[in-house]
């Protein structure tokens, strides 16, 4: 197929140079010589101050009072900060927040104190000094506890919590958003049904395990400009955010910037604001003295967002010859403490709970629910992967029960371009079906395997996923692109290079359009003071949102270079191509004239003048035909997603059956990148996810205690995967169903690989010993138990 | 008190308090910051660097324990440009975010040193200390069994 792209009217698919390769990426030198600089690699001299935070040993109490008289008197302390130096709120979506507790804490870590010395040692001994006194209260650790009527309240004046309109908190109780839809009439599909599965599915929480912890050095200068490096997806929103909350201090956006280097690994962890809002606030209080805050790895576990916990009743209806009829999905958020980023995770899964599946009869309800836990947040995935375990663990039983093969049973459900989606508007162009065939053929589906062992037997499993992703309706991209003296280009954007190759890809997308090679385009992290508006890097949206903005920015750039063409030779301006780094003319196939020639100093006329000069341009991008507002009670009226993203993964396991240790022998996972920017890119992306997502399933598991504490907040408690603890062979597989407002088609696809892992597992466990999973994770010891019940019942 | 200590070939005369650690001790006195503060227990291996030849975790190492040791992090290894094994990191994106690249790349290359013609279960062994969680090691275990193709038999 050939597709002619909206900006590029001359390009067509197969004559791509730079979009389609796998171009060397260019943050490569950098990070294997170690010139890469992260936040904590700054030197910022011998004024540099150090903070450290006092900490709640409680998961719900009042606090009665703070005495910090000792700490202030010890050795090196500069100041002392509590709640009562910032009583003030904050939020991404929902503002439930404050910089430092007040007359509460919600949940063991949460910041009561903070201290400031001259080095981190001396803050750290002195944070041991305030005296909290706390009158300790029972916490909520249980979302279907949070949701019982006469349960306590967490947060009682939620009621008057500013928050987006498409929020639906309810008043008096610890319902912090609930989002509803309701479509077609299910209680009489469920009665029509052949078949009705119902059945319940937990997820607990989950770390992303950054290697880079959160960091933050701020400055409030004697000009009174306050500066804040940080290892952040967000910069412009973190600028926001933090001239939101310090607005009372007289701050306005032109007095915030915020640097961000390159970063050690996000996951959504380092998306919004968390901890970086109490290093820019006590800065305030220090002028002229720069401050870090470094987060330990333990507070890394317990004080940054964590992927939420959920409870999924799940209930699905079928007819006998396989059709979907009818879903029924409800799931209880465990949302933590404050949700000002987690409810917009509650709210996506809540609009996209089918699944991928052509479902007319629907009833999701997705419930925040506030608990005595650490805040939820954003994770990759984004409630996608939390509520994908049950439901494709799901598909299958049905699939099963009606004795129907689980591949032929998703072929015919899944959903396709044009079909309605749980809201109202059309699947976009994707190809979910070419993506289940290539999995089901790279692990050689309904082929079994005998293991040679005869401890051990082979399962084979397959899951389908799709995610759109979350953000508000009019989240936006900007680019600015300059040329330099020898043709090669800058270009500034407010992305982040999490690691995904982001930067490599906008120099791509700008090569493309002005045959300048990869190699001669600098593409720089943000600063805010001097790069364009970008919302964040999350929700898998940047490659499109933002690779539009740099598309337009080149087409922009083209066109001032034909201008200056045209002023000086006449010829016209669509008669003139680019090809090398020249400008070419159809009409004259003897003109050429290299970009170097002229792109900073203009061309000389024959009368001696000059024409032209340094050419310049920007380019923006906002999504204009989303709307997030429709009815509360069923959730139709409106368009909140931008599109969806598709894929399937397979897995061929082998599980020994008196231990129930697991190994992955073989995992294939095709994804519908719409057009594969870079392919090597898009395999790392499906290679890295894969593994994160299997850890959730095989490996990791946050623990609390009865009082809310988190008993593993560490790398030997808490087991992410090593190079010895992935599957044996991983087979990439990208399908390319253009996306048809992308930029040269690309649609993301960063969170999305890791989405139908766990699922997967469970399927794969199913089919080697026939015992079904039904909590996350699938450790081995809940494995070789059940299968230890069955095989002696 | 004063510690001698030679990075990256250079040496230096430094002075240290008896708590303080190898890895803050480069990175704050010497400004050598390749080695990163991941978890600073030994667990994540992204403050790995070579004492005399040899992979260490830094954050687990007193800085006066270090005292006449010949110390080496990716800058030493990189002033002359890349070696085969960074070049294979490069082209072969095994890396993202890169923030575990200098440890791993570190480990590999003692790997090398030391056995020329690894097995994908030497070069996970080698590597099962540093923990990445952006690739998958896919991508790593690749570059490194390519690094040693062809530059021995296995011992």
């Amino acid at each position: 197929m050939t597709t002619t792209f909206p900006f590029e009217a001359d390009a067509k698919e197969d004559e791509l140079k730079a979009v389609g390769t796998d171009a060397v990426r260019i943050d490569g030198l950098d990070k294997i010589s170690g010139a890469a600089e992260f936040v904590d690699d700054i030197d910022f001299g011998p004024g540099l101050l150090h903070a450290a935070i006092v900490e709640s040993p409680h998961a719900f109490a009042r606090i009665v009072s703070i005495d910090t008289t000792e700490a202030a008197r010890a050795k090196g302390v500069v100041r002392v900060v509590t709640g009562k130096d910032f009583p003030y709120k904050f939020g991404m979506y929902m503002e439930d927040r404050y910089i430092f507790a007040q007359d509460h804490v919600r949940f063991v870590g949460e910041q009561v104190a903070g201290v400031i010395a001259r080095s981190h040692r001396e803050a750290v001994q002195a944070a041991k000094l305030v005296e909290v006194e706390y009158e300790v209260l029972n916490p909520i650790l249980d979302p279907k506890q949070a949701f019982e009527e006469d349960a306590d309240l967490i947060h009682p004046e939620l009621a008057d919590y500013t928050h987006v309109p498409w929020f639906f908190p309810k008043a008096d109780t610890n319902i912090a958003h609930w989002r509803k839809i309701r479509k077609g009439d299910t209680e009489k599909a469920f009665a029509e049904a052949d078949y009705v599965l119902e059945d319940t599915y937990f997820v607990p929480r989950y770390a992303h395990c950054a290697i880079e912890p959160h960091v933050t050095v701020s400055k409030l200068d004697q000009a009174d400009r306050l500066t804040v490096w940080t290892a952040s997806q967000s910069p412009h929103t973190q600028r926001h955010l933090f001239a939101q909350a310090l607005e009372p201090l007289g701050f306005t956006h032109k007095d915030v910037r915020v640097i961000t280097p390159y970063i050690g690994g996000g996951f959504g962890g380092k998306a919004g604001v968390s901890m970086e809002i109490l290093g820019a606030a006590m800065a305030t209080l220090v002028k002229g003295r720069p401050l870090k805050l470094r987060w330990t790895r333990e507070q890394e576990f317990y004080n940054t967002y964590q992927r939420q916990g959920v409870t999924a009743e799940l209930k699905v209806g079928v007819m006998d010859d396989g059709t979907i009829t009818a879903v029924e999905h409800k799931l209880y958020w465990d949302a933590g403490a404050y949700v000002e980023y987690g409810a917009n995770v509650v709210n996506a899964a809540g609009l996209s709970a089918t699944g991928p599946y052509r479902v007319p009869n629907i009833s999701n309800d997705s419930l925040c629910m506030y608990t005595n836990l650490p805040p939820g947040g954003p994770y990759r995935g984004f409630g996608y992967s939390e509520f994908h375990f049950g439901l494709e663990s799901h598909m299958d039983r049905i699939a099963e029960a009606i004795g129907m093969d689980p591949v032929e049973f998703r072929r015919k459900n899944a959903i396709v371009e044009g079909d309605e989606l749980s809201y109202g508007g059309h699947m976009n162009p994707s190809g979910m079906i070419e993506a289940i065939d290539k999995v089901a053929d790279a692990i050689e589906w309904g082929v079994e395997e005998q293991s040679d062992n005869p401890n051990t037997v082979m399962g084979k499993g397959i899951a389908l996923f799709w995610k759109a992703p979350a953000m508000p309706p009019n989240a936006s991209s900007a680019s600015f692109l300059k040329f330099n003296e020898d043709g090669s280009i800058n270009i500034t954007v407010s992305g982040m290079e999490l690691g995904q190759g982001y930067l490599t890809v906008m120099a791509q997308i700008a090569s493309e359009i002005l045959t300048v090679p990869v190699e001669k385009i600098r593409v720089e992290t943000p600063d805010t003071d001097r790069n364009p508006y970008e919302w964040q890097t999350v929700a898998s949206h940047v490659t499109w949102s933002s690779g539009l903005a740099v598309e337009k920015a080149a087409v922009e750039a083209r066109a001032k270079i034909f201008d200056v063409i045209h002023q000086v030779y006449g010829y016209e301006d669509d008669s003139l191509y680019l090809e090398n780094e020249k400008v070419k003319c159809k009409t004259d196939p003897v003109f050429e004239k290299p970009l170097s020639d002229f792109v900073i100093d203009g061309i000389q006329t024959d009368e001696g003048t000059w024409r032209g000069g340094p050419i310049i341009a920007s380019g923006k991008f906002m999504p204009e035909f989303t709307n997030a507002l429709s009815d509360p009670e069923t959730g139709q009226g409106g368009h909140p997603n931008v599109h969806y993203t598709v894929g399937a993964t397979g897995v061929v396991v082998e599980i020994d059956k008196d231990t129930g240790r697991i190994w992955v022998r073989k995992a294939a996972l095709a994804v519908d990148a719409g057009k594969a920017i870079n392919p090597d890119l898009v395999k790392g992306q499906i290679v890295g996810g894969l593994v994160q997502g299997l850890a959730t399933v095989l490996y990791e598991d946050m623990r609390f205690d009865e009082a809310g504490k988190m008993m593993n907040p560490n790398f030997t408690d808490y087991k992410i995967p090593t190079a010895f603890d992935i599957p044996d062979e991983v087979v990439p597989i990208i399908v390319e169903v253009p996306q048809p407002d992308g930029p040269f088609g690309a649609r993301g696809v960063g969170e999305h690989t890791m989405i139908a892992a766990a699922p997967v597992i469970a399927n794969a466990v199913y089919d080697a010993l026939g015992v079904r999973i039904k909590s996350m994770p699938v450790t081995q010891e809940k494995v070789a138990m059940a299968y230890l019940e069955k095989s002696t019942s | 008190m004063n510690l001698e200590l030679k990075v990256n070939g250079e040496q230096w005369v430094l002075d240290v308090a008896a708590a303080d650690v190898l890895l803050d001790v480069l990175r704050e006195q010497v400004g050598t910051k390749s080695p990163k503060v991941g978890c600073e227990r030994g667990d994540c291996g992204s403050c790995t660097i070579l004492m005399d030849g040899r992979s260490v975790r830094s954050c687990l190492v007193l800085a006066v324990e270090a005292e006449g040791h010949d110390i080496v992090t990716v800058e030493g290894i990189s002033y002359e440009g890349m070696s085969q094994l960074q070049d294979l990191f490069i082209s072969n994106n095994s890396f993202q975010c890169g923030f575990c690249a200098p440890g791993i790349v570190l480990s590999a290359t003692e790997l090398l040193e030391l056995n020329p013609n690894p097995s994908r279960h030497d070069v996970q062994e080698a590597l099962a200390g540093n923990l990445c969680r952006c690739t998958g090691y896919e991508p790593i275990i690749d570059a490194v069994l390519a690094a040693g193709q062809g530059q021995g038999e296995t011992p």
